[in-house]
């Protein structure tokens, strides 16, 4: 068992409501040192029942507690397939805390922000250098409000055609966002089989002119490149349509191929994933997104430009579609990301595309003959296999709890929909070859152990801190806020 | 796993009970089983028209979100109103409890195009 698998002090820590004593304080106000006001009552609020009451050291210790149970790519590998987990090099942080940065208020004009305004006019440049769009939009602020912008800047450019186009076609192999943000954009969602990866006879079967665009993830979600993509860009072109890639995989392609190139019209970045800023809990998103010159004028304002005398946000753009979020970016985690750029350069970029997808086979040739690998073809950065082989009732479930008893987070699980019983990883070119190897060995023996001991599954995980948790229970009956008992 | 010889079956997984001039429709034991344990149920309202092989409602399972197709088009004239409350009826009893809407149906020749149980259950094993 891996040495970072869970045992012997685990700190447990109640809720903060019930180390509550009353009476318990942490902190003085000072001496009142302006006139006394008596506010509106309308304005107070009740006695909160049951509020904690609690000494500083009681606080820190909490928290300090619970701060224990996280997990992250600080703690361990983190093989989720789809997220591109990669490690997030401190540098980005030494950089994005530089006073001039950290400091700089949003609302500063931009002849007194220009440092701030060239940074991202540069990231501007070298992600579409990177990706082969003409323009680019640095606002929206995770990959599924990227999603939104690009899906907008689609709509706005049918209807400045004078288009009435009301459905989106959307591949089985896309990723789960897609769909809803084409329905939440009111388009019609018309599905699409692949058989790994789309075929053109598909897309063309179900290209009419009622269609507005098609959204592709590429590589897809089985982690497969789609082969097609430049034929089936100029088929749905010559049909009047427009083609959205979700870049949510784009560490496969990063420096090897740019899909601007393609054919695409619209790509969304997640910063957070290939461009190694924080991810999820750790910090907030960024999904910028490149688009063709056609669609440059719909790009969400401000926009930057580059001027004689400096660089300035333009509002003034009257078929943008508007405006996504208070300012103009996420900066701090544009900071962070530009960093990451500048680290790297072209050249250690395309190494790392090149180390994630070494990584990926290497987990697939080692796992081939203990899991089931259900599309034979060559993947890129993350490799999908099923729980179809393994015997004793045992399932993808108990794969990723008995990963835990090894001391490893599980991988995405149950996702792509066309694999049943999926387990899908993601390894990034961050892992060493020891990493991969202890993780592989951990997922060999559980393989084993489902023919010699399948309970060992079935009961998983035994060192984590809770045992298994019944998920059923929790959707079906969520408590979702604390009560005095 | 269970698929009684009176009801017809969609590629889907739904089924369709019919009963004179109304159906019943709910998803089959081959798809609770696939689903594993529902947790939330999202049905049409009485008076909704519902479209053949578009979406009407929504099951969610601990493992997935899918839509459920209606077989058939007509108007939704009654919903199984105990399922919100219970969703677990669908696994535990997905012909009885797990109903979902009852319909009339637009044209019930439309009922022709389905499957019978054993020509849905040589379908599936080919799945």
């Amino acid at each position: 068992m891996s040495a970072i698998g869970s045992k012997g002090l685990i700190l447990n820590e109640k809720l903060i409501f019930e180390r509550s004593t009353a009476g318990r304080c942490g902190y003085d106000l000072p001496l009142l040192d302006v006139p006394s006001v008596e506010p509106d009552r309308s304005l107070l609020r009740d006695e909160i029942e049951g509020f904690p009451e609690l000494s500083e050291v009681d606080v820190v210790r909490h928290y300090t507690r619970l701060s224990t149970w996280n997990y992250g790519v600080d703690s361990g590998f983190y093989p989720l397939g789809s997220c591109t987990m990669k490690y997030n090099p401190k540098i980005n942080e030494v950089v994005a805390r530089l006073p001039g940065f950290a400091h700089l208020h949003p609302a500063t004009p931009d002849h007194l922000s220009q440092g701030a305004l060239q940074l991202m006019y540069d990231l501007q440049q070298a992600l579409c250098e990177i990706s082969g769009f003409p323009a680019l939009t640095l606002q929206p602020s995770a990959g599924a409000q990227g999603e939104f912008a690009g899906m907008l800047m689609i709509h706005a450019w049918h209807q400045a055609q004078g288009n009435k186009r009301h459905k989106v076609l959307i591949p089985d192999t896309a990723h789960g966002t897609n769909p809803a943000t084409a329905a939440l954009c009111g388009y019609d969602v018309v599905p699409i089989a692949s058989d790994g990866v789309l075929s053109i006879e598909a897309v063309a079967a179900a290209m009419d002119d009622s269609v507005a665009a098609l959204m592709i993830t590429n590589p897809n979600t089985l982690g497969l490149f789609e082969p097609n993509i430049r034929e089936i860009c100029e088929l749905v072109h010559s049909r009047g349509g427009l083609v959205y890639c979700d870049g949510a995989n784009l560490n496969a392609l990063l420096g090897i191929c740019r899909p601007g190139d393609l054919g695409i019209d619209v790509m969304h970045f997640n910063l957070h994933k290939t461009f190694a800023t924080p991810h999820g809990g750790g910090g907030p998103g960024a999904g910028p997104v490149g688009v063709s010159a056609a669609l440059e004028p719909f790009l969400p304002v401000p926009v930057i430009m580059k001027e004689e005398d400096g660089y300035r946000l333009v509002a003034d753009r009257p078929l943008s579609i508007g405006q996504l979020r208070t300012y103009a970016s996420q900066f701090g985690i544009l900071v962070r990301a530009y960093a990451y750029l500048l680290s790297m350069g072209p050249q250690d970029l395309k190494r790392a595309t090149e180390l994630a997808v070494l990584n990926a086979n290497y987990i697939r040739a080692r796992l081939e003959g203990s899991y089931h690998l259900p599309y034979k073809q060559r993947s890129l950065h993350e490799v999908i296999f099923s729980d179809a082989d393994l015997p004793n009732d045992c399932h993808t479930l108990d794969v990723a709890k008995r990963l835990l008893d090894y001391g490893f987070h599980p991988p995405t699980i149950y996702f792509p929909l066309v694999v049943q019983g999926a387990l899908m990883i993601e390894p990034t070119e961050t892992e060493s070859k020891q990493e991969l190897d202890e993780f592989c060995d951990a997922l060999i023996a559980i393989a084993e152990e489902a023919k010699s001991s399948p309970h060992l599954l079935h009961e998983a995980p035994v060192n984590a801190r809770t045992r298994r948790l019944d998920e059923t229970l929790a959707a079906r009956n969520p408590r979702l806020r604390w009560e005095k008992s | 796993m269970d698929f009684p010889e009176e009801l017809k079956y969609t590629e889907d997984h739904e089924w369709v009970l019919s009963e004179g001039d109304l159906v019943s429709i709910g998803i089959s034991d081959f798809a609770q089983d696939q689903l594993g344990d529902v947790v939330f149920v999202e049905l049409p309202e009485v008076g909704d028209k519902v479209e053949i092989s578009k979406a009407f409602g929504v099951v969610e399972s601990v493992k997935a979100v899918s839509d459920i197709y209606a077989p058939l088009a007509g108007e939704v004239v009654e919903v199984n109103s105990d399922l919100p409350d219970s969703p677990e009826s669908i696994n535990t009893s997905p012909y009885e409890d797990g109903w979902m809407i009852r319909i009339k149906p637009d044209d019930m020749a439309e009922l022709d195009g389905l499957m019978d149980a054993s020509a849905y259950q040589a379908f599936i094993e080919q799945e």
